[in-house]
């Protein structure tokens, strides 16, 4: 009996063991993608990561947005084109730099859902109308160069909207300055075309120069696309300002330049316009009534260190210097989008990707101290991402003639 | 008579005509409130004038298409705007070589010659194929059927041009002689703009010499009279269309020479304001009249440039010159309103009904 009793407990002390240390078959926890509040976007082994643009590629303005555009796609080719083991694939719309435009362009591109991030738009008039659909369609929408004041004012901005290009407040207490301090006038006088860009900086202008003691005689404004401006130059005249600043686009520009020292009275005003004209373009436009007028614009010079190798991987791939201002903003808003892209990313077992719309959005919001071309990035809570450095640029005859942008700064704050 | 006019009256009449007071009076208080103020010298109202004159000759050269095409046609020729934009725009690739080439500078004149002969052929050529191709096939359609075929005709135009030759800025080369201008005490002239004027009122009076003189005008203006007779009087009425669109063609060539002569810039939605303007200066002037539309040219650029200041400056009104269309368009009403035809129109309901 005892001998049984001992071979039961012996048989139970195997079993035991046996059980107990039998190979553990490997149990799978089963994968669960992420969740997100906007949704998720499932990018298969072979699916590229879709950046989409929404830029001026076309007429009067096709240098702003193509000069942006090339930012984009050389920080594209600084990542090897590709992004996640995945190609990177760049496409977009033409948005005319016109309300019509961009509300077209965004209605386009919110229909398609492989994109993840939209770089754009270039005039603010543009994202003031294709903004809504932007933000509906989850987007995730960095702009190199909306510069409209108030596109990052609290109560209208749009959910998802970011940029690194400068917030006007700075440009036009720049120019205002610059008018008052360095120029030392007195009375100015503005022009705007109607465009929340134009209207946004020629009231911060006007402002500002007042606050500093000057007198603004006449406060104008024009259509985008009036060609006579000699009636409304002729008004302003009456009103003898010794500065005029029409922070507007190249086509009006270059009209208002090249009209304004033919009208009585205004022979010996300086005129000043802004980054909005910063472009070979406008010198074709406005001819040689532009030499020695000036220009307010991002200060190249303050720019980091990257930039100088930015400027020769330009040179290589266009073999030509930057069309316009907007460049190397667009380069960090892409790279910033590629690196929120990289810390968002949740990969699956099959080889997918699962990205989080609102995580996107957060990921680029929370973006601090970020190493890019212009400066060190750090976006607000109201999406001004830019480290902003403004800088007054002088035209000369050399510029005319060979239609590109100043080199050096003729003021600096 | 006046009795019977009273008895006419309806209440749309009256609130019509109250209104066009109304207009009368804000434009009239407004006028001597700016000129109280004496804010501007004479100097600036002399060149707001001229400048009003220049653009308005510009605008009457275009009229007079949209004018000859009515009178023959009873339809407006909405692609005019694109006949206007393609003679400039083909001629620029001419301009934009010679310029490169240095021989605007060193003979401007015959660069300037050379560029409205190449413009003119152009805009005669466009207006001549838009009329064989959109509006001979719908002859004998009901009214509206033309109407939007030019319409249709104008985008086709304006977006073909766009495309195929690219979107980017183009800008004319500068014709150094006419910067110049020549003083007559404290009001400066530029040549431009004298050269402008001369230019149209030449054209002008050689097309009203055509029409009142030759064969061919009075073939022209017995067609607009009456067609059928016309035919039957053995003229060609086909062949009298096709010069008429020529005629407008060629006027309206040499009226975007004119005009990218003062603005520089052409793009191919160029056409699509001024062509809207010189419409509204036919109509105001009477439409289907030549002299007509001459005045109405004129009248239209004067009030375009010196509308803003006058009227709305003494109300007080903020940037006045974003509403200049909306002044020269409510002007167009005031004219209408007391005036139905246009100021040389004729009652068309009682002569060509």
């Amino acid at each position: 009996m005892s001998r049984r009793i001992l071979l039961v407990i012996a048989l139970a002390t195997v079993f035991a063991l046996a059980v107990a240390c039998a190979p553990a078959t490997p149990t799978t926890v089963p994968f669960t993608p992420p969740t997100d509040a906007l949704g998720v976007v499932k990018l298969g082994p072979s699916d590229p990561v879709h950046i989409a643009y929404m830029l001026v590629t076309a007429g009067a303005d096709a240098t702003l947005g193509i000069d942006s555009r090339r930012g984009v796609e050389l920080a594209i080719e600084a990542k090897g084109g590709k992004l996640l083991d995945r190609t990177i694939k760049f496409d977009g719309q033409d948005s005319g730099c016109g309300a019509e435009g961009g509300q077209a362009a965004a209605a386009k591109l919110a229909s398609d859902a492989t994109i993840l991030a939209v770089i754009g738009s270039s005039c603010s008039s543009e994202i003031r109308a294709g903004g809504p659909a932007l933000s509906k369609a989850g987007f995730t929408v960095i702009s190199p160069s909306n510069t409209a004041p108030d596109l990052t004012d609290p109560a209208k901005r749009f959910a998802g909207y970011f940029r690194t290009a400068h917030n006007d407040k700075v440009q036009g207490a720049v120019a205002a300055k610059f008018a008052l301090t360095q120029l030392k006038l007195k009375t100015a006088a503005t022009i705007h075309d109607g465009s929340p860009y134009a209207q946004g900086l020629a009231t911060v202008f006007a402002d500002e120069f007042k606050k500093g003691g000057g007198t603004v005689v006449a406060q104008e404004a024009v259509g985008p696309d009036d060609k006579d401006f000699k009636p409304v130059l002729t008004k302003i005249a009456a009103g003898k300002p010794e500065i005029i600043f029409y922070p507007i686009f190249v086509a009006a520009g270059g009209l208002i330049t090249s009209q304004a020292k033919t009208v009585a009275g205004l022979e010996k005003v300086a005129l000043m316009s802004a980054d909005g004209t910063f472009s070979g373009d406008f010198y074709k436009a406005a001819g040689n009534a532009a030499v020695g007028m000036y220009q307010s614009s991002p200060d190249f010079s303050a720019f980091a260190s990257g930039y100088a190798t930015f400027l020769t991987a330009h040179q290589k791939k266009y073999n030509e210097k930057p069309l316009s201002a907007f460049h190397a903003h667009a380069y960090d808003g892409a790279s910033l989008i590629f690196a929120a892209l990289e810390k968002v990313a949740v990969k699956g077992p099959d080889g997918s990707v699962y990205i989080g719309r609102q995580a996107l959005r957060d990921a680029v919001q929370k973006t601090s101290g970020f190493q890019g071309v212009t400066g060190t990035l750090t976006c607000d809570a109201n999406g001004d991402c830019a480290d902003p450095k403004i800088a007054v640029y002088q035209v000369s005859q050399d510029n005319v003639t060979k239609l590109v942008t100043p080199d050096k700064p003729f003021w600096k704050p | 008579m006046l009795r019977q006019r009273l008895k006419r009256l309806e209440l749309t009449d009256i609130f019509i005509y109250l209104l066009g007071t109304l207009i009368l009076g804000v434009a009239i208080i407004g006028s001597i409130a700016t000129l109280a103020a004496g804010k501007y010298a004479i100097r600036a109202w002399f060149d707001l004038v001229v400048f009003g004159i220049t653009l308005g000759s510009i605008y009457a050269l275009i009229a007079l298409g949209y004018t000859l095409v009515y009178g023959i046609l009873r339809m407006i020729n909405f692609a005019h705007s694109e006949v206007f934009m393609s003679g400039p725009y083909v001629a620029y690739f001419f301009a934009d070589a010679m310029g490169k080439a240095g021989f605007v500078d060193q003979n401007p004149v015959l660069a300037l010659i050379l560029i409205f002969l190449i413009a003119m052929t152009s805009s005669t050529l466009i207006a001549i194929l838009v009329e064989r191709v959109a509006y001979r096939p719908l002859r004998h359609a009901p009214r509206l059927v033309p109407l939007i075929t030019a319409i249709g005709a104008s985008f086709f135009l304006q977006y073909t041009f766009f495309r195929l030759f690219g979107s980017n800025l183009k800008v004319y080369p500068e014709f150094k002689f006419l910067s110049a201008s020549i003083a007559f005490g404290e009001f400066k002239l530029t040549y431009l703009q004298i050269f402008v004027v001369v230019v149209a009122i030449i054209l002008m009076l050689a097309l009203h010499q055509f029409t009142q003189r030759t064969r061919v005008g009075k073939a022209m203006r017995a067609v607009a009279a009456d067609k059928e007779t016309a035919a039957l009087m053995g003229i060609n009425v086909d062949n009298i269309i096709v010069t008429t669109f020529a005629l407008g063609g060629a006027l309206a060539g040499a009226a975007g020479v004119l005009y990218v002569l003062v603005f520089n810039q052409i793009s191919a939605f160029m056409g699509f304001v001024p062509g809207i303007k010189a419409f509204t200066a036919a109509v105001l002037g009477g439409i289907g009249n030549i002299p007509g539309a001459m005045l109405g040219g004129l009248f239209l650029g004067v009030i375009e440039s010196l509308g803003p200041t006058l009227f709305l400056d003494g109300l007080g009104i903020v940037a006045p010159y974003q509403l200049k269309d909306a002044i020269a368009f409510t002007m167009l009403v005031l004219v209408l309103i007391f005036r139905p035809a246009g100021i040389l129109g004729e009652a068309l309901t009682e002569k060509k009904a």
